[in-house]
């Protein structure tokens, strides 16, 4: 039994030799019985039947150029429909001449999602990114912006007051000062406003025509609902997560209930009661504006679901994460924002990505209070009686937008995945 | 143990540096540390050891409050344990604290996880903290892995980086959870080592361990605990040849003649 090797003296093995190429490849996986054989030969031809089916419909007897849908009748597939309709789907009633503005709002917004997507660009850069980028947005679909000095004030205090409890341990006293200066100067001037020092003073900037929301509608709509509402929802469920792990009662249970009421009812429900029954319990005269409400309902929606994610995330860690954290002498905020969420965070990003996918799609039931996202615009495109009938066309076309941006997102959430791991595997 | 036996050192002078007064903690029904007193001095080494739910490391993880106690006082460097968290924070900023699983910060590079605190807590220039970071890397012996993940390193190196991520905080007591615990054999020593030159350095340490090889290298007093209990307490050369009680007979028994 004491079968000691001598030093130096290792049998050299080859590997076990594997079959390569393609032919390999084919004989391995695709080949390799007689049964597994029969199945990928059936498999082939039911897809190449489909496909060619569906090519000869989609393409080779399709018709590109018609005045009307009699034109396309007795052929394969009526993309004309789509070429006349194309602008109506994309920008819904958004006043024709003036395409152009939902068109560079559409480009500013994504140019804004693929800066942020790089991850070298994640510092304070973005904030600004996204400050001017959601301005210029808003501007080309609005047409206009009054800026009065009671919001100029009140945005003061919030980022004043939000610095103040955020960075409060972390910062040095310089940057805090600064936060402090700039949430007493929100104070100090509302107050003023309010008894009336101050004028109703308000910077109104209107480069282009005045554009309600009612008019608004397509993909502009369906981008603007889905990268704010999570934009929101995000920091938000990050919040509600947090206040459902807390130690102290009351914050706990508020959160607990929010959530638990917020994922007990559908959407649907949610964005009726922001619809019918808010206006109900505004005082009259009072209106808030009905793209505005349907964004809250979104970002509350969304908030609650994020939210059972991440904490997920959080019950993921282990114990000696936090212990660590506390014996080297780390706060509360700056364990949370050091330590816990940056690991918590990697750990949900399927998940996460998931229901980003999901609320992106999810946009469209805002129908049933009367917003035109780019599904339900497409939807109306099919009312026209001069090309009724091609319904298949004009479908297969909206889920061909939806999957871009869904594949896009996906694909992304695999680029998160590793660029985030990198280094910290083994 | 490759170390010499450490020369005696005259601690009667020296100031206290932990108090504790009758302590004790329950978790539910279970008494699991019962009237502890302890008086520990300025640079004394401690050893605790005990069979596994003795209390052990409950005792050190109340000193620095990652446990509550509920009855009796913890003094640590003048300062009272109490709900407070600022007195909480006060402490943990004096005391080191080293796991038995090491908890580094796996999103951090080595170097992050040494500067993290004293720039965060001490609001440390960060190229003041990377200079000691690294000088503390060099004193345990691995400066070559500054910017790698904890992931990547062995347990041994690991278990060096979190004692020098405690002691980038330059506290004034170090606490060990069986340090060596969840070690590989043939890493215990290489932080073992680490450990025995902080002894020589005067750190007051307070340590978890079976390892009594390095109790007898190093300790000025081996506390032995069994069912929450200080059962028994001596120089390591008394406490090792000469054990007075019954319990603590046969913990040595069970542990050095297997």
């Amino acid at each position: 039994m004491t079968d000691v090797m001598p030093a130096g003296e290792r049998r050299q093995l080859a590997p076990p030799t594997v079959e390569t190429g393609v032919f390999g490849w084919m004989r391995k996986n695709l080949f390799s019985s007689w049964g597994n054989g029969i199945t990928t030969i059936v498999l082939i031809v039911v897809v190449a039947w489909i496909l060619s089916n569906f090519l000869h419909w989609a393409l080779f007897t399709a018709t590109f150029d018609a005045k009307s849908g009699a034109e396309c009748r007795g052929h394969g597939a009526c993309w004309a429909l789509i070429r006349e309709k194309y602008r109506y789907i994309f920008f819904g009633s958004f006043p024709y001449e003036q395409h152009w503005r939902p068109l560079f709002a559409v480009i500013a917004m994504l140019a804004m999602l693929i800066l942020s997507s790089d991850r070298r660009m994640w510092n304070k850069r973005l904030i600004a990114i996204w400050g001017i980028g959601s301005f210029i947005t808003f501007l080309l679909m609005f047409g206009e912006i009054s800026i009065s000095i009671s919001l100029i004030l009140f945005m003061a205090l919030a980022v004043g007051g939000l610095g103040m409890i955020l960075r409060g341990s972390i910062a040095p006293p310089a940057e805090l000062n600064g936060w402090r200066a700039l949430a007493g100067i929100g104070a100090v001037g509302l107050v003023l406003r309010m008894v009336g020092v101050l004028p109703a003073w308000g910077l109104a900037i209107a480069p282009f025509s005045y554009v309600e929301t009612g008019l608004w509608g397509g993909i502009p709509v369906t981008m603007i609902l889905a990268t704010y509402g999570l934009l929101f929802a995000f920091p938000f469920g990050i919040l509600l997560a947090l206040g459902r792990r807390s130690n102290l009662p009351l914050i706990k249970g508020l959160c607990v209930g929010f959530i638990e009421l917020i994922r007990g009812v559908p959407l649907i429900s949610l964005l009726i009661m922001a619809s019918v029954m808010l206006p109900l319990f505004l005082p009259s005269g009072m209106n808030i504006d009905k793209f505005l409400r349907a964004q809250v309902a979104v970002i509350l929606f969304a908030g609650a679901y994020i939210a059972e994610i991440i904490r997920g995330g959080l019950q993921s860690l282990p114990k000696g994460q936090f212990e660590a954290a506390d014996a080297v002498g780390l706060n509360y905020v700056q364990k949370t924002t050091l330590i816990i969420l940056p690991q918590a965070l990697r750990v949900v990003i399927p998940p996460l990505i998931n229901t980003f996918i999901g609320f992106f799609k999810d946009t469209s039931l805002v129908l049933i209070i009367g917003i035109f996202d780019f599904l339900n615009t497409a939807n109306q495109a099919l009312v026209d009686p001069n090309w009724a009938g091609f319904p298949g066309e004009v479908y297969l076309f909206a889920a061909f937008v939806y999957f871009c941006f869904c594949y896009s997102m996906s694909r992304y959430s695999k680029y998160l995945e590793i660029e985030l791991n990198k280094g910290t595997r083994r | 143990m490759a170390a010499s036996a450490q020369p005696k050192q005259d601690l009667s002078n020296a100031p206290s540096v932990i108090t504790l007064k009758a302590v004790n903690k329950w978790y539910g029904q279970f008494h699991v540390l019962s009237d502890i007193n302890l008086d520990v001095k300025q640079g004394e080494r401690i050893v605790i050891c005990g069979p596994s739910g003795s209390g052990k490391s409950t005792l050190i993880r109340c000193i620095n409050r990652l446990e509550e106690h509920q009855q009796g006082d913890i003094t640590v460097h003048g300062v009272t344990l109490s709900n407070d968290v600022k007195n909480i924070e006060a402490i943990r900023r004096e005391v080191g604290m080293v796991f038995q699983s090491f908890n580094l910060f796996p999103h951090l590079t080595i170097l992050d996880n040494l500067t993290l605190a004293p720039i965060w807590v001490k609001k440390m220039p960060k190229k003041d903290a990377e200079e000691i970071a690294m000088s503390l890397l060099k004193r345990v012996r691995i400066p070559e892995q500054a910017n790698k993940y904890p992931g990547q390193l062995s347990g041994g190196q690991q278990q060096r980086v979190a004692i020098a991520r405690a002691l980038a905080m330059r506290p004034k007591i170090m606490l060990f959870d069986e340090p060596t615990s969840a070690l590989d054999p043939e890493m215990v020593k290489e932080v073992l080592d680490v450990m025995i030159e902080l002894a020589r350095e005067g750190m007051t340490m307070l340590c978890v361990t079976h390892e009594m090889g390095f109790a007898r290298a190093v300790a000025d007093r081996v506390i032995f605990m069994d069912r929450g209990e200080i059962v028994e307490q001596d120089e390591p050369e008394e406490f090792f040849a000469h054990p007075k009680n019954e319990r603590t007979k046969t913990f040595l028994g069970q542990i050095l003649h297997h």
